[in-house]
């Protein structure tokens, strides 16, 4: 098995096993479901980036690539992560944090 | 005399040492050197990490469980099929390699923090968001809605 030839394996093993996990982002029964594995195929996005750039011999270009597109991933998995959080917690908490400071003036007063 | 040894021993050596260039020529220029083989290792085990976290994250029933295994399989199996890449790579010891390993280095540094960081955060925001874990009786029923908060 030459380097090239396992080079191709590597990258074809790694596009068939981010099937499954787009399965979890189509079907995944919750949001956050489809937020993991969107998390994980980013990754491994960034690591078939550079199984692409030793295949091509420019491995210098592409691991700029890889390195821009993990830290874009890392960004967008917190920033969603961050916007869910709010969104669903935030009428939960709106009253009680209204109701609190009125007690405490009716108590001052 | 022996300047006669010695000049058949210098000979004889010169003879093998040509011989042992031209044969490790070849061995690198058509072959595999050792730093190739503990790379595509490395990449190996990597790939088999990686298949451990595609069937967990199909398979498992919930939330926290694809999570668990989403979040540990991912980040080893993307270091060590980085790392062997990287070995791969090295396999002449110039200046361009060595910053390339440099860079790709700092890919799994960057990868191994942020990771574990992204696992957290999005496991933080689907306990405060009331995703319910999967207890003993309720294993049949494990799909969830949608729109459930």
């Amino acid at each position: 098995m030459t380097v090239e030839g396992f080079t191709v394996f590597a990258g074809a093993a790694l596009f068939v096993l981010m099937l499954p996990a787009l399965y979890r982002v189509a079907v995944g029964p919750t949001s956050f479901d489809r937020l993991v594995a969107v998390n994980v195929i980013g990754t491994k996005t960034a690591v078939l980036l550079v199984v692409i750039g030793t295949l091509f011999g420019r491995l210098d270009m592409f691991v700029d690539f890889a390195l821009a597109y993990a830290l874009l991933n890392f960004v967008a998995s917190l920033a969603v992560a961050r916007y869910l959080n709010r969104t669903r917690s935030m009428p939960a908490k709106k009253p009680a944090k209204r109701r609190t400071p009125r007690k405490k003036k009716a108590r001052a007063s | 005399m022996s300047m006669d040894v010695a000049d058949s021993f210098v000979g004889g050596f010169s003879l093998d040492l040509g011989f042992l260039a031209e044969a490790s020529v070849e061995t690198i220029h058509s072959g595999l050197s050792a730093l190739d083989v503990c790379g595509m290792i490395l990449a190996s085990v990597g790939l088999v990490f990686f298949l451990g976290a595609a069937v967990g994250l199909y398979r498992f029933p919930d939330f926290y469980t694809r999570m668990h295994a989403a979040g540990k399989g991912d980040t080893l199996s993307s270091l060590l099929i980085l790392l062997g890449f990287g070995l791969i790579t090295l396999d002449d010891f110039s200046m361009v390699g060595w910053l390339l390993v440099v860079k790709l280095l700092a890919i799994v540094l960057f990868i191994m923090l942020t990771s574990p960081t992204s696992t957290h955060a999005l496991m933080r925001a689907g306990f405060e968001d009331g995703v319910e874990p999967v207890t003993k009786g309720s294993s049949s029923k494990n799909t969830k809605k949608e729109g459930e908060s």
